[in-house]
């Protein structure tokens, strides 16, 4: 990771240093917010008439992923990927928007004489990346991201762009996740010593829950897996779209007797919840970034913190800004003051857009 | 470090005792020494370190890290080595390596002070953040993972498979990293020998007594002192020549000699005395609270000394000189305390025993106490009882006042830990002032299973508002749930809004019956403080 973090913009004599401001690019013939900007609904392309990642709902809007936050029902026309698109139908059901229109990525349409693109964000399964191109200016919207290798999604494929529109969920240099399968083998690790327990995961139903089933699988542990019903569907949609998770049981169908030593995965509600009950003397796990901060896994009752995150930590936010060549960088949500002041402090422009709604379903 | 981190870090999030236990015991059986050793003098917290004070810290991460990042990430992560320890550039190339707490604990004891950043970062830079928030956490002192030292012996009894009063016996005469304390548990060597340490004996405690074991005890066979609420403390003195070296230990085992000078250097005798250590206002016992200006000191002012000044009040004897009287019975043993303290100063009272003939007659002295704040009751000891170490069957009894009892009103409701985790167990409760209710205390105990089930599902049924893990539950004056509290006693506190701290308060009662209109008010729990706090009439220690 860059580690020069506390020094100023610097440049060194002979090459460019990777952390050195990127040289003034071409003028723009635009400036980049007529092509897209934010409003009190969610950011908006006045000459495309369409928005991405809507709050409330529009006639037409273009989804990066389907986790509740950025994927709200009732809007008009929805432009997303194919995954995207059958994983709202699951849980938002049919009819959750007039009409739809599936995008393969890399594939481009123009729409008012925008070039819309929809390239993988490895945040979950079907997440993307939206770039837009008009008059010469071309923007990504990153929506979530995340780099590291996840056999449960797409690999991020970096877009280079003018203005890079990013997340910062974890924008703050104390979040730097671990290897997740270090997180998984304390898990198992356990497992083994209390193997008179169930061990309860709490895991977000989309994309982190499939993840941590695929990880505990590469890390050998092949017994089944107990599910949560709120996990049961999305879950099945990863297996039919080839993501092999192997045996998964419900838990409504499986007897008291034979949780004890198993692994039962639930959404975090779950995990104070009434339900969590019918388990005999269960050891809590919670898989998520915000494991990384001892007080929060405390306020959560955790007692195996999980650092496992869908997102981009602190490093991979800073390389990914780097790496897209962009002079321009908004900062949708999180903690985007940290993430400003080191744009700026690298002679970025960079601004917060302050967009109110995103991070509520992973919050919860 | 990392074997030490994770260790320390588990039993953070850990609320069960026996998952602590075995996460211990575990420990013990496979890192070898004196790693092991170190980590068990930091579990007892014993373990002294040159400490790197939070400013060198904050230096050492200044220097490292943009001034805004920091700030940004401190008001975040809340706490200093935590967020130095995610915070802390990782240099590039270099795998992380780990250090052994051994070394890096004898390394920092042979260092100088001025080398001591150098080596701190060095140790920094190679650790991965597990290890640096152990190490940060092992520097600025207080592990707070909520394990005590009498549970890490505990642990390390199950280890050696051996009793902890067995480890209690000789620890004090051991160092840092109790090589031979190790060799001995395994089967490896002798039990050590504490050769001329003062050491700790594991401390003989009493049953409640109930309602029901008053028809089979017989008054002649028993005698009855009052029970001070003061701290438990196990006294061990050693006479060299006219000079006396003395070591006051608490009930757990912990070495307070140095928070009370005043009473360790009064104290002459050659042999290991248990006692009440309490504070005298003139000749009255004082309330416990003004022992407790003295607890959880490090140093101690003469002031405080002054206004505070800490006594004994002896009631048994374990060993004259070197004698072990343990086996003998209670009154031969009292017979020995009387003469081993015979000639003794002020700062040391035999405990005066009740004269009674029957229980109804006992019953009666104890309810004339109740004028008295420094009494909790009155203790019951079988005269033929040997000193035993731990709450044996039949021998002791404590009786305590009955307790006040107060309608409050259900304010919040936390949920609880492990068991409980599903549960909202936590109960925070209030009194009446004027037409507002004011939070006078908090419980989590003294209802039933079943009643655990009712009241939680009162809380979901009722929330009002949510506080992370905390639920606001209804009450004003018509609708809410009165509680039913019962306490040992009352503190004026300058930490709680109501001015009240209430001791031991638990749930005696659920009012399903009763509106909160009718709770109890604040006045009535102040004019019990201000009773409480004149004592009149009261016996003298």
């Amino acid at each position: 990771m860059p580690r020069a973090i506390r020094r100023g913009p610097r440049y060194v004599k002979g090459k460019r240093s990777l952390l050195a401001p990127s040289p003034p690019g071409p003028l723009l013939a635009i400036r980049p917010e007529t092509l897209l900007h934010p409003r009190p609904e969610g950011l908006y392309c006045p000459p495309g008439d369409f928005h991405i990642d809507p709050l409330r709902p529009v006639a037409r809007a273009l989804i990066t992923h389907a986790h509740s936050d950025h994927a709200r029902p009732g809007h008009g026309h929805v432009l997303a990927t194919r995954e995207t698109l059958d994983i709202m139908r699951i849980r938002l059901g049919e009819g959750f928007c007039a009409s739809e229109q599936a995008i393969p990525f890399g594939e481009s349409l123009t729409h008012g004489g925008v070039r819309i693109s929809f390239h993988p964000a490895g945040h979950v399964l079907g997440s993307a990346q939206i770039a837009l191109e008009w008059q010469g200016c071309r923007i990504v919207v990153s929506g979530d991201y995340k780099r590291r290798p996840d056999p449960t999604a797409e690999p991020f494929a970096l877009q280079t762009c003018d203005v890079f529109v990013t997340e910062a969920t974890f924008g703050l240099p104390v979040f730097r996740h671990p290897d997740p399968r270090d997180e998984a083998g304390r898990l198992l690790a356990s497992l083994a010593r209390f193997p008179e327990r169930t061990h309860l995961i709490g895991a977000y139903s989309l994309g982190k829950a499939q993840r941590m089933i695929r990880l505990l699988r590469d890390c050998g542990h092949d017994a089944p897996i107990l599910l949560h019903g709120a996990l049961e569907k999305v879950t099945q949609y990863y297996e039919a779209r080839g993501i092999m998770l192997g045996p998964l049981e419900p838990v409504a169908g499986s007897k008291g007797h034979d949780r004890a030593g198993q692994i039962v995965l639930c959404p975090p509600s779950a995990l104070a919840d009434r339900w969590s009950r019918r388990f005999a003397d269960p050891v809590t796990a919670v898989a998520s970034g915000w494991m990384r901060i001892r007080a929060r896994a405390r306020q959560r009752g955790a007692e195996i913190p999980m650092v496992i995150s869908d997102h981009a930590d602190w490093p991979e936010l800073q390389q990914t800004i780097l790496d897209t060549g962009a002079g321009e960088i908004w900062v949708t949500h999180g903690q985007e003051d940290a993430l400003v002041h080191w744009c700026q402090q690298r002679g970025l422009a960079a601004r917060p857009l302050r967009l109110v709604g995103y991070g509520e379903e992973e919050a919860a | 470090m990392n074997r030490f981190a994770a260790l320390i870090e588990a039993l953070a999030f850990e609320p069960r005792r026996l998952a602590k236990l075995t996460l211990m015991e575990e420990y013990f059986r496979s890192v070898p020494d004196p790693d092991r050793g170190y980590c068990l003098a930091a579990l007892c917290g014993v373990l002294n370190l040159p400490t790197a004070k939070p400013a060198l810290l904050r230096q050492l991460i200044s220097e490292r890290t943009d001034p805004v990042l920091f700030a940004l990430s401190y008001d975040y992560v809340g706490d200093l080595s935590e967020t130095i320890a995610l915070l802390w550039p990782a240099p590039s190339g270099d795998p992380m390596r780990d250090i052994p707490i051994g070394t890096i604990v004898e390394t920092l004891r042979r260092a100088s002070r001025r080398e001591v950043p150098g080596l701190v970062a060095g140790w920094l830079d190679t650790l991965e953040e597990r290890g640096r928030w152990a190490l940060l956490k092992l520097m600025t002192g207080g592990l707070r993972i909520g394990v005590s030292a009498s549970l890490a012996k505990h642990a390390l009894a199950r280890f050696g498979q051996t009793e902890a009063a067995a480890i209690e016996e000789i620890w004090h005469g051991l160092e840092p990293p109790y090589a031979s304390l190790f060799a001995w548990l395994e089967g490896r060597g002798g039990r050590p020998d504490p050769g001329q340490a003062l050491t700790f004996r594991s401390p003989m405690l009493a049953h409640p007594v109930e309602d029901e074991d008053f028809d089979r005890l017989d008054p002649r066979e028993f005698s009855a002192e009052w029970k001070w609420d003061g701290i438990r403390v196990q006294a061990a003195g050693r006479l060299r020549g006219n000079a006396a070296e003395i070591r006051l230990f608490s009930r757990s085992g912990d070495d307070i000699t140095a928070a009370f000078p005043d009473l360790a250097g009064a104290l002459h005798f050659d042999g290991v005395i248990d006692g009440e250590l309490v504070v005298l206002e003139g000749e009255t016992v004082a309330p416990f609270s003004a022992v407790q200006q003295r607890l959880n000191r490090k140093s101690v002012s003469a002031r405080l000394m002054a206004e505070f000044p800490a006594h004994l009040i002896a009631y048994d004897c374990l060993f004259a000189g070197e004698e072990d009287l343990r086996a003998l019975p209670l009154d031969a043993r009292q017979g020995r305390l009387e003469m081993l303290v015979a000639d003794h100063g002020g700062r040391l009272r035999p405990s005066p025993a009740l004269a009674f003939e029957s229980w109804a007659d006992l019953a009666a002295q104890r309810a004339q106490s109740a004028g008295h704040p420094a009494i909790e009751g009155v203790m019951l000891k079988r005269l033929a009882s040997p000193y035993l170490a731990g709450r044996p069957k039949g021998h002791w009894y404590k009786w305590k006042r009955d307790p006040g009892l107060v309608d409050c009103v259900l304010m919040y409701a936390q949920r609880g830990h492990g068991k409980r985790s599903s549960y909202y167990s936590d109960f925070t409760f209030g009194v009446w002032d004027g037409d507002r209710l004011v939070p006078v205390g908090k419980a989590y105990f003294g209802f039933s299973d079943a009643e655990l089930i009712e009241l939680d599902r009162f809380v979901r049924q009722n929330t009002t508002n949510r506080f992370g893990p905390v639920r606001e539950v209804v009450h004003d004056a018509r609708t809410g749930l009165v509680l039913e509290i019962a306490f040992e006693g009352l503190q004026a506190s300058t930490r709680h809004k109501s001015g009240i701290a209430m001791r031991f308060p638990r749930i005696h009662r659920i009012r399903w019956d009763k509106p909160p209109g009718e709770a109890d008010r604040l006045t009535t729990l102040q004019s019990a403080l201000a009773r409480a706090s004149v004592p009149s009439g009261a016996p003298d220690a």
